[in-house]
């Protein structure tokens, strides 16, 4: 059986898939078509401090090849995830990350401290580059003072590691990425979705409610590949890969790119069985291209022999 | 339980103005599918599955019924599918309608793709000897469809807004002259809905909700609704689609 682990800060990882935040709620609803404890983590829903309600309906509109969101992190709240989610995932043998927001520093660190006395979170994901709330959420994701203090600000009060989320709506990806790692990150999350728009024509108004959305999904895949190769040549933490990830092959090129493992976010919607499917084919997937683990992948991407 | 299954298309026919009933084989879903249920539909060349209402089973034969609207880019190319070929399709999602035990006389409210959801209804509570009273609205002669299969369970009005044929206006304006009954399910527009659960304040009534869905199964809060009392929030997807007419805010 080919070693698909990876080790990365405070996750020891059986094979390097994961759900993305947001698009596998907190594990209930696609616990009825694979066992989790098959995943190598799972990345919950974004957490506030207080429960959200999110935007008004319709959050959601398909698009080329993807599709544009906007829920607003509804959740209900960091207290009753810890009381009502968390023990659920507990059950299953796989490493549980919290994906936190807030509309200020203070959320932040109140919903990371709460974790942090969480027996069985084993890893913040630090959310700043929702592109979807009003408020919070991207500020401190598109400029790197506001990114770096946000990170030292969890950091301070998180035993935990913490992987900042980052935007793709920003002119240097680099900069953001270069910021957070100097202010402590354990790793970087990348990337979340890009903003965009679709406007019904027999309304000629915009489908969603909220005008614009989240764009997730393959149509993406290829700006996320070249951000986290850009930002592999920057930085010396690690990168959990995202945007579009549809089969293992898609893993493999990520990985390629520089990241160290990868979460799978809309692909889910279609097939709830997608990261049970990838896990199987991983291994088909390497040797094909010669490859005899996932280290065996990173070791190369690092050597940057190709690319 | 949702599953993952493969249908085989059995029948594809046009029986109404961009309306296209479909009747697929499969043993597991026609075993397990209870009225105002969706099967939730993967299109070839798109991201997301189109939550669709399941019409009709027929035990025998394994098969479900499923009607819909070529109204966007999923459900045309849904509606290109030929016989014989198959579809991946999760299912039966949802809660689906309950029949009250006690209840003798049934009125259905259906309006355009409303209608398909409460013809499985009807269907069943009539081979329950339930008295079924139908209301079903259309735009026009042409998206009208199932006249005479509801006919079957009982009375039955056909109203279209133009009145080029059976009653002319809306739904609503004829829920009054059909006598007494003892609840009501309704499926239809949002604006029909909510015309129809204000006529009917004071009765038990159960309607079924449409909304933009993306997993289908309660985990991504695309499909949300807030309760009446706006303290809280529904899924569609899982929580409903059907709801007590009471219970959320239209």
């Amino acid at each position: 059986m080919m070693d698909l682990s990876v080790q990365l800060p405070g996750l020891q990882l059986k094979n390097p898939i994961m759900p993305a935040s947001g698009c596998f709620g907190f594990g209930k609803e696609y616990s009825q078509f694979y066992d989790l404890s098959k995943l190598g983590a799972i990345i919950m829903k974004a957490a506030t401090g207080e429960e959200r309600y999110g935007n008004e309906t319709p959050r959601v509109a398909e698009t080329p090849s993807g599709m544009l969101n906007a829920i607003g992190l509804q959740n209900p709240g960091v207290q009753k995830i810890i009381e009502n989610e968390v023990p659920f995932l507990a059950n299953y043998d796989t490493s549980i990350i919290a994906n936190i927001s807030g509309s200020s520093i203070e959320e932040y660190q109140f919903v990371a401290s709460s974790f942090n006395q969480t027996a069985d979170v084993h890893a913040i994901e630090l959310n700043i580059s929702c592109p979807n709330v009003k408020e919070g959420g991207i500020q401190f994701g598109t400029d790197p003072l506001m990114a770096a203090r946000v990170t030292e600000i969890v950091k301070s009060v998180s035993d935990l590691p913490v992987y900042v989320k980052l935007s793709p709506n920003v002119s240097n990806i680099k900069t953001i990425a270069k910021a957070v790692e100097s202010a402590g990150a354990d790793g970087l999350s990348m990337i979340n979705t890009l903003t965009g728009m679709q406007i019904h024509l027999p309304t000629k108004m915009p489908v969603l409610a909220n005008q614009t959305g989240g764009l997730s999904g393959p149509a993406i895949k290829p700006i996320a590949i070249r951000m986290i190769y850009e930002v592999k040549q920057q930085i010396s933490i690690p990168i959990i890969g995202m945007g579009g990830i549809s089969n293992a092959e898609d893993v493999l090129e990520f990985l390629l790119a520089g990241a160290d493992a990868v979460a799978v976010g809309t692909a889910n919607f279609q097939n709830p069985f997608i990261c049970s499917e990838i896990i199987d084919d991983l291994p088909t997937v390497l040797q094909k291209y010669g490859f005899s683990s996932v280290q065996d992948v990173a070791s190369f991407a690092k050597r940057g022999v190709t690319i | 339980m949702i599953r993952r299954e493969t249908v085989m298309i059995k029948n594809s026919l046009d029986i109404a103005a961009d309306t296209v009933e479909m009747t697929l084989h499969n043993s597991y879903l026609s075993k397990n599918a209870i009225p105002g249920q969706f099967l939730h539909i993967l299109v070839e060349g798109h991201t997301l599955r189109r939550p669709i209402s399941i019409a009709d089973v027929n035990n025998e034969e394994e098969t479900i019924t499923i009607i819909f609207k070529k109204l966007g880019s999923g459900t045309k190319c849904l509606s290109a599918y030929e016989i014989g070929m198959t579809l991946d399709v999760l299912g039966p999602n949802g809660n689906g309608f309950l029949l009250e035990s006690k209840d003798s006389t049934l009125l259905l409210v259906g309006g355009g793709v409303g209608v398909p959801p409460l013809h499985y209804l009807g269907k069943k509570a009539s081979e329950k000897g339930v008295e079924v009273v139908s209301i079903l609205g259309f735009q026009n002669k042409e998206s009208v469809f199932y006249e005479e299969k509801f006919k079957q369970f009982g009375k039955t009005i056909v109203v279209t807004n133009d009145g080029s044929y059976g009653e002319r206006g809306y739904v609503t304006d004829f829920v009054q002259t059909i006598g007494p009954f003892d609840s009501y399910y309704s499926c239809g527009p949002a604006p029909m809905l909510h015309a129809l659960t204000k006529k009917l304040e004071g009765h038990r009534g159960y309607i079924s909700l449409e909304e933009r869905m993306t997993c289908g199964i309660g985990a991504c809060f695309a499909c949300v609704i807030p309760t009446s009392d706006q303290l809280s929030y529904r899924k569609i997807c899982a929580d409903g689609p059907v709801f007590s007419a009471k219970e959320v805010v239209l």
